[in-house]
This record gives structure tokens, C-alpha cells and sequence, in this order.
């Protein structure tokens, strides 16, 4: 069953990522006020769902693992490396989008609103994640520092969304529900968006998989150079 | 607990005090960056009161990260971590002794970097004196987080260089909180939700680096 679903995660993104290109470019009407520029809501929701909940909230409950001395192990410390990594990218293209939809709307590619502004500091955070993986060569100190700085991220959010929220704000409100919960989006353009959520979600546990297999790969290899110098060590010292 | 905290807080502030790093060196560049803050404005004084407490808030970040790194700096000095935890010390009583030193010695630098900014950048007096007990707010705030990202950062290739990168983006919330109620107080705004978002930042900080703190110290 496990290798099953490992094999078919990869055939599955896909093909859901191309169902909802097809769905959202050729099938769904355009939008009564924004015409052809609504067809971004097929994917720039999705994707700030995957970067800013999924990926992030993997990533905190694989550090959340990690620091527990219960739980602890490498492969939580892995796993929440590759989600942030992916989530790094998420994020950049979260918003890309953003500022594609935002020029013709409202005539800037960047304004200082709350959600922007939020997502950009999110993301100045994950690349210090990644600056400080890269800044330790131990891997257990790696691996504490960047647990801790992630569950550090992870506090910090809601009180990054709250301050910039208060500061100033220009984002609509949100896309799908309403205030009571009514869906704000119907038929054909209601599935799309659904299944955008559903694909984006297949292509980062595709990603994460593929990244935490290169991690694993890397860190055997690491250890077989060590053992290697150490064989090559004793049979010197031998001789 | 509060013995402890006291002692690692007076060991911090003595080492200080004989290496005089605070008055020499972060002081004098706090007032350099708030001179060259009011010659890239120009000089017309009204814009200057107007942006005032946004450089203020910025020159005080940049002091922060001067303070942090060399406060993290004095940790990272081989020996220490492992005598600390040889001591046994709790490492909650660590992280808010170093915390209430690095407060003690931001209060410092901040209040004397409010001054210069009421007398540089034309900023009415009653605003700067009401700013006060927000500025401490916001300085104890910058010190647990501070305490926090220097440990992450210690004895890092490039500590130096990513200390800024971890810490900066962290500290947007209180750079933004301690300039909107600053600004409140020139011209009428509101000030509770801002001076309550310091409180539950410094509130978030302090419960994380009690619980996270003994971790890192590990590493």
C-alpha cells in the first residue's frame, strides 16, 4: 500500500495539475467584472495555501518532532528542511501572481498591503531558514538551530499578520465564503478552484518526497566519505 | 530563579562596563545613523517630525543587532557553553538574565537615541517623553528576541552576516508597533492596539525562550 501510494503521488500531481490548467484556462467562463484575469484565482489561492499553511505547518510539526527527545530522529529534521525549501518557493511564486493580478487591478506591481507584506517577511524568514541551515556543518547543531527557528517562525506569524494587518490594508477579503460561511463561487468555477487546492497539495508532498530523498541521499553519502577516510586512516596507522 | 537571573545579568553588564563597547562604539554609531537619517530626509523640519519615529525605530534596530551580536559573541568564546552546562545553570535563568542585560543596555542607548531624535529631528517634546514607557516595551521585546536569534546565530560560519538575516524580519512587528504608537502620540492615533501587540510579542518571546532556550544551549 505504502509503495503504491509512493508511486502513485507523482502520476497523480501531475495529472491533477494539468486537469486544473485545463479546467481553469479552457472550461471555466470568464469573470463577469475581471474577465480573464479571475482565471488567477485557479492557482494564486492555492499556492498561498500551500506556502503559507501546508508547507509551514509540516515544517513546524517536523521541528515540533525534532526538538521532543521522544520523537527525535534526522528524518523529522529532513522532512521539515524539504518543506521549507518547498515553501520558499511557494511563497515567491505566491507572489508573483499576486503582483501579476495586482498591476491591472491596481495599477502597481507591489503595494504595502497586510497580506504582501506579511507573505513578503515570511519569506525573507524561510531564506534565513535556509542561510542558517547552510551556516552549520554539524548536523545535529543544524538541526537544533533551525527546529528552534522554525517553531521561533512560527510563533512570530500571527503577530507578523496582525501588525501589518493593523498597519495598512488594501487585499480583498476572502475569495471563497462569505462572512456566513455561503460559498462565494459556483459551478464550474467552484470545482476548479477545488481541485487547484487538491493538485498544489499533490505537487508539494511530490516535492517534499523528492527533496527529502536527495537530503537522505546526501547525508549517506556524507557518511560513507567519513567512513571511508577513517578506514583509509586505520589501515595507514596499521601499516 | 531570580538570583540567577540577576547574577547572569550582572556578569553580562560587567563585562560591559570594563570593555565600555556600549558608550565607544554602539552609541556613537546609533547617533552617526540618526544624523545621516536627517540629512537623507533634507531640512525641512516638519517632513523630519513626520518621519522621525520610522528612523528612529530603524536606528534602534540597527543598535539592537550591534548590542545582539555582541552579547552572543561573549557566549560563543570556547569554554563557555560547556561550563555553563557543567554548572548546571537553568538555562530559563540564562535566557532571561541575558535578556535583562541586553534591556538595560538598549534603554540606555534609546533613550539617549530619543533625545538626539527630539533635539535632530524636530520632534515635539510631550510626544517624545509619552514615548518613553512604549520605547521600554518595545526594547524588552527587541532583548528576548535578541537573546534568542544571537544564540541561533553564535558560533555560525558568518555569525556576523546572519544574524541580520534571522533577526531582522523577526523584528518588523516591533519596528512597526514602536513607530505607529510614536506616531500616535505627534499626531492623534490609536495607541492601545499598538502598545498591546508589543505586550503579546514580548509575551510570545519570553514563553518560547523558556521553553526553547535549554535546547539551543545544548547545541
Amino acid at each position: 500500500m505504502k509503495k503504491l501510494t509512493r508511486r502513485a503521488l507523482g502520476p497523480l500531481a501531475l495529472a491533477s495539475s494539468v486537469a486544473t490548467f485545463v479546467m481553469g484556462y479552457f472550461i471555466t467562463p470568464p469573470d463577469k467584472v475581471q474577465g480573464e484575469l479571475a482565471r488567477l484565482v485557479y492557482i494564486h489561492p492555492a499556492q498561498a495555501w500551500v506556502a503559507l499553511y501546508l508547507s509551514f505547518g509540516a515544517a513546524t510539526i517536523a521541528s515540533a518532532l525534532y526538538l521532543w527527545p521522544r520523537t527525535r530522529s534526522m528524518v523529522a529534521d529532513r522532512v521539515a528542511a524539504s518543506a521549507v525549501e518547498v515553501s520558499t518557493l511557494f511563497i515567491g511564486l505566491t507572489l508573483l501572481t499576486g503582483s501579476i493580478w495586482g498591476r491591472p487591478t491596481w495599477g502597481v506591481w507591489w503595494v504595502w498591503d497586510a497580506r504582501l507584506t506579511s507573505t513578503a517577511v515570511l519569506g525573507v524568514l524561510m531564506l534565513g531558514y535556509l542561510a542558517l541551515r547552510r551556516a552549520n556543518d554539524d548536523p545535529q547543531v543544524r538541526a537544533k538551530r533551525s527546529a528552534v527557528f522554525a517553531i521561533l517562525t512560527a510563533v512570530n506569524i500571527p503577530i507578523i499578520h496582525f501588525s501589518v494587518m493593523w498597519w495598512t490594508t488594501l487585499h480583498q477579503g476572502a475569495t471563497v465564503f462569505t462572512e456566513n460561511r455561503h460559498l462565494k463561487i459556483h459551478g464550474s468555477m467552484a470545482w476548479t478552484l477545488l481541485l487547484s487546492f487538491i493538485a498544489l497539495s499533490l505537487d508539494f508532498a511530490w516535492m517534499v518526497r523528492a527533496r527529502y530523498r536527495i537530503a537522505d541521499r546526501e547525508a549517506g553519502q556524507r557518511n560513507s566519505e567519513l567512513d571511508a577516510a577513517l578506514k583509509a586512516r586505520r589501515t595507514e596507522s596499521a601499516s | 530563579m531570580i538570583r540567577l537571573i540577576l547574577l547572569v545579568a550582572q556578569k553580562d553588564l560587567l563585562i560591559e562596563r570594563r570593555s565600555r563597547v556600549l558608550l565607544w562604539q554602539v552609541a556613537p554609531f546609533g547617533l552617526m545613523t540618526l544624523v545621516l537619517c536627517g540629512l537623507a530626509v533634507g531640512p525641512n523640519a516638519s517632513t523630519q517630525a513626520k518621519l522621525a519615529p520610522g528612523l528612529f525605530y530603524i536606528v534602534m534596530t540597527l543598535v539592537a543587532l550591534l548590542v545582539i551580536n555582541r552579547t552572543s559573541q561573549l557566549e560563543a568564546s570556547r569554554g563557555t557553553a560547556t561550563s555553563v552546562q557543567i554548572l548546571g545553570i537553568d538555562p530559563g535563568a540564562v535566557f532571561l538574565g541575558k535578556g535583562l542585560a541586553m534591556f538595560f543596555q538598549l534603554s540606555i542607548v534609546g533613550t539617549a537615541l530619543l533625545a538626539g531624535t527630539t533635539v535632530l529631528l524636530h520632534v515635539p517634546l510631550h510626544a517624545a517623553i509619552l514615548t518613553l514607557p512604549v520605547l521600554l516595551l518595545a526594547t524588552a521585546t527587541l532583548s528576548l528576541a535578541g537573546v534568542l536569534y544571537g544564540r541561533i546565530a553564535a558560533s555560525s560560519a558568518n555569525a556576523g552576516t546572519l544574524l541580520p538575516a534571522l533577526a531582522l524580519p523577526a523584528f518588523a512587528p516591533v519596528l512597526i508597533a514602536g513607530e505607529r504608537a510614536f506616531s500616535s502620540l505627534i499626531a492623534v492615533g490609536p495607541l492601545a492596539r499598538w502598545v498591546w501587540l508589543l505586550g503579546v510579542a514580548l509575551g510570545a518571546y519570553a514563553c518560547v525562550g523558556l521553553l526553547l532556550y535549554g535546547a539551543l544551549e545544548e547545541s
